[in-house]
């Protein structure tokens, strides 16, 4: 049982926001944000293994399973979202650095950040490269079942992606401001969210590598 | 450069449409909930009826209906495949927009952040797209009423190949099917962001003193639901947008080869309609649980409030709710004993379902142990809980048979297998939903219901739906198939008096139930107001008026000092102790 006495002493409504925010609010609302983003990638991860399961048991039981060539493209795709990581994480390591953003930090910061922006839709287009190469060969989503999972796995990816772009998107919006806030903790959680779809696309590339 | 908390606190909403409409307040996110599934309900228990009554007077026209479907009940008698149109919507509406939307999203997102002691959920603007992406949900599933193709025909379960192959395969296959997949695809989303609020809420934004042990047992309930939730429709999502791909993109994820369908070569190849099945029900059987689980949890604690003293053990409650949850993966399979699918599979999904039981019967056992002895004050709260215990036991006595493959393969596709979910997971959940509406109306409007109705409400409904579900039990073991939709000419007529009783009985019960929207609407408006505490509760929601200011707690935040079960002992207020009461308890 707690020590403490309480006693419900209204609060004067000029004080409330501040009392909020600096005691009660920021712990427990900055671990809910965090906790949410876990769940949600725990939820997107679920989704991308009833693909995965979808893929084995269309495989298992048909004739007409081919092999795909991988357009190569992919690989290099990969590493500019690999890139995109590393930058992100540059990124983090000036947040980290600094207890209270000066410009020259938020300079730094923002420079990662365009970065990670750009390598994140560098990746996009890349992927859209390897779609039309495929449709040049004549494989589009209805072709056959490897083409079929080829563009839903691709596909689901970088919607998910785009959920990280507009994360980043936002964080660099709040540094531009002047008079707009920073949070650390949607900076944090953007990049828990976005080093989860390196890993994502690293495991998406690893079963269609070997299945299709 | 400043630095900020995120918003989690929203300011006080100030416009008519913030505060009504596009609200960020988890209570009008419940109330809203709360709207939208007493329309379903309500939309659900019409087609019931429309589907009772042809087929107890197949040849009777029903007025009016030709005015909605001119084809599917032309001059009022309705067709073999409008009924089993009704079927699907009618499946469909329950399991989604009722058994899962009252009494997880819409009790859940009323109580839960109140029961915590939190002033909302974690992400509230979440929130409010969570319902409105439901409520879209609703919507294109209610468009197919209106399409020319009409609704789909292949029920709630949506079978591939058939419901995969567009209109070759029947009325409402075409655009019907389509609508139906994308509002189930909505309706997953919505679902998924609800249960990502439920779970980080319960997770970070406890009061003070609320350990995980402390929280009520309804808020486990809910916190266990979002979890089984959050896994099962992840899993239902791609599911729906592989059947969409189908249907729209030509792809054959669950459409075999060399498929002739209405005299067509279907130009598809290479699917497992079996696929289907296996994602489906992954979903499907972990739903069973979405929509009893809080029902379980509220129906604990109005027992408690009812009888007061706590449950014999609420620990062993929520771990048996855990361990259903857990096992609730496991037995999917147990819808697809005749699916074809390998024998011995068959006895690997029965083994966990048979298991399932023991959680179910010991939490059946602790209820009615706490009841030895208890001096129950006889609310209808307390009624419709009692109720539940006795519809979760009727109903679920009869899953010892269907878990067996050996009994269910006769008995699949028969009234047993209907009267058993309709038992179990349909009326029991709808009893605690009764239970929570007649417990937390006066909360959630600042009114309360008229105690009197709600027991005649109750006695009606509790016989009549006996007299409904019993005799599917005994139509099923004579092998009376399901979804025909009459059974005039067949060797099944000799049963047509029992179906006629049915019907009459789900006339009366579905007029019952007038009582009670009776009861919801003259309440709001006239009932007695609603003091803070009327029930002599202990959680926090009695710690604050009725209905609760925008911010839950005012400006206070609530310090918890005991778990939610302090009835029975002697405090300052009487036979119990407050949660957030720093009296010691004396034991009583």
């Amino acid at each position: 049982m707690s020590s403490t006495t309480y006693t419900p002493v209204a609060i004067p409504v000029a004080q409330q926001a501040r009392t909020r925010v600096n005691v009660v609010a920021r712990s427990a609302a900055d671990g809910a944000s965090r906790s949410g983003v876990w769940v949600a990638i725990f939820a997107i991860t679920m989704s991308f293994a009833a693909f995965t399961s979808a893929l084995f048991v269309r495989e298992g039981g048909s004739v007409d399973w081919t092999h795909l060539v991988l357009p190569p493209i992919l690989y290099a795709n990969t590493l500019v979202l690999l890139l995109g990581s590393v930058t992100l994480w540059m990124a983090s390591r000036a947040v980290n650095a600094h207890a209270l953003l000066d410009s020259h930090a938020v300079k730094t910061v923002m420079g990662w950040l365009i970065a990670t922006l750009a390598l994140g839709l560098l990746f996009i287009a890349g992927q859209y490269e390897a779609w039309s190469q495929l449709a040049a060969q004549g494989l589009f989503l209805s072709t056959n079942p490897n083409s079929s999972f080829f563009y839903v796995f691709t596909g689901m990816h970088i919607l998910h992606l785009l959920g990280g772009i507009a994360a980043l998107v936002y964080l660099v919006g709040q540094l531009v401001g002047s008079h707009t806030t920073f949070r650390r903790a949607a900076f944090h959680n953007t990049a828990i969210y976005w080093h989860f779809m390196g890993v994502l696309w690293l495991y998406l590339l690893f079963v269609l590598r070997t299945k299709l | 450069m400043q630095e900020a908390s995120p918003a989690q606190v929203h300011a006080p909403p100030t416009s008519f449409l913030r505060k009504h409409v596009f609200s960020l307040d988890h209570k009008v996110i419940g109330l809203q909930y709360y709207g939208l599934a007493l329309a379903a309900v309500t939309l659900g228990m019409v087609l019931s009826w429309l589907m009772r009554f042809h087929l107890v007077w197949p040849t009777v026209a029903v007025p009016g209906l030709s005015l909605i479907s001119k084809v599917g009940a032309p001059g009022g008698i309705i067709t073999p495949e409008y009924y089993l149109s009704l079927l699907t919507m009618h499946g469909t509406l329950m399991v989604f927009f009722v058994l899962t939307n009252a009494p997880f999203a819409a009790f859940g997102n009323f109580f839960l952040p109140i029961q915590i002691g939190a002033e909302d959920m974690a992400f509230p603007r979440f929130n409010m797209m969570s319902f409105w992406t439901t409520l879209a949900a609703f919507l294109v599933l209610i468009t197919a009423f209106f399409i020319p193709d009409g609704p789909p025909i292949s029920g709630w379960t949506a079978y591939a190949p058939l419901s995969a192959i567009g209109s070759d395969a029947g009325p409402g296959l075409g655009w019907g099917q389509t609508l139906w997949a994308i509002s189930i695809a909505l309706f997953c989303a919505g679902s998924l962001l609800g249960a990502l609020n439920f779970i980080s809420t319960t997770l970070d934004l406890r009061a003070k003193g609320m350990t995980l042990m402390r929280m009520p047992i309804c808020t486990w309930a809910w916190f266990i639901t979002s979890c089984i939730a959050l896994l099962a429709f992840a899993v239902l999502l791609p599911a729906c947008l592989l059947l969409i791909l189908d249907r729209t993109a030509g792809t054959s994820f669950f459409i075999p080869s060399g498929l002739v369908v209405s005299d067509r070569l279907q130009p598809h190849a290479g699917g497992s309609p079996l696929l289907w099945q296996h994602l489906f029900w992954f979903f499907g059987h972990p739903e069973v649980y979405i929509a009893i689980l809080p029902s379980m949890g509220i129906v604990s604690h109005v027992l408690m409030a009812s009888m007061r003293k706590p449950l014999l053990s609420a620990k062993v409650i929520i771990y048996s709710m855990l361990s259903i949850g857990f096992l609730s993966w496991m037995v999917w399979g147990h819808h697809m004993f005749v699916s074809g699918m390998n024998p011995f599979s068959s006895l690997v999904f029965s083994f966990p379902t048979l298991t399932i039981t023991i959680p179910a019967t010991i939490m059946t056992l602790i209820w009615l142990g706490s009841l030895y002895g208890a001096n129950i004050r006889m609310t209808s709260a307390s009624l419709f809980s009692l109720g539940f215990i006795s519809m979760f036991v009727s109903g679920g006595v009869s899953g010892f048979f269907l878990a067996q493959p050996s009994i269910d393969i006769y008995l699949h596709a028969t009234y047993f297998v209907v009267g058993h979910f309709h038992m179990v997971m349909g009326v029991a959940s709808i009893f605690g939903v009764f239970a929570g509406t007649y417990f937390w109306f006066g909360k959630m409007t600042g009114r309360m219901l008229n105690e009197t109705l709600g027991k005649v409400h109750f006695w009606i409904t509790f016989i009549g739906t006996y007299c409904i579900f019993m005799p599917f039990h005994y139509l099923g073991l004579v092998g009376n198939i399901r979804r025909y939709s009459t059974f005039v000419d067949d060797f099944m007529g000799p049963l047509m008096p029992l179906h006629k009783f049915i019907t009459i009985a789900a006339l009366i019960t579905g007029a019952g139930q007038l009582i009670f929207l009776f009861n919801l609407f003259h309440s709001r408006f006239w009932g007695k107001p609603a003091p803070q505490n009327p029930w002599d509760g202990t959680s926090l929601e009695w710690s604050i008026p009725s209905p609760p200011p925008w911010n839950n707690f005012g400006d206070v935040h609530p310090v918890v000092y005991h778990d939610s079960y302090q009835y029975g002992v002697k405090g300052s207020k009487g036979d119990y102790v407050m949660q957030d009461s720093p009296e010691q308890v004396v034991g009583g």
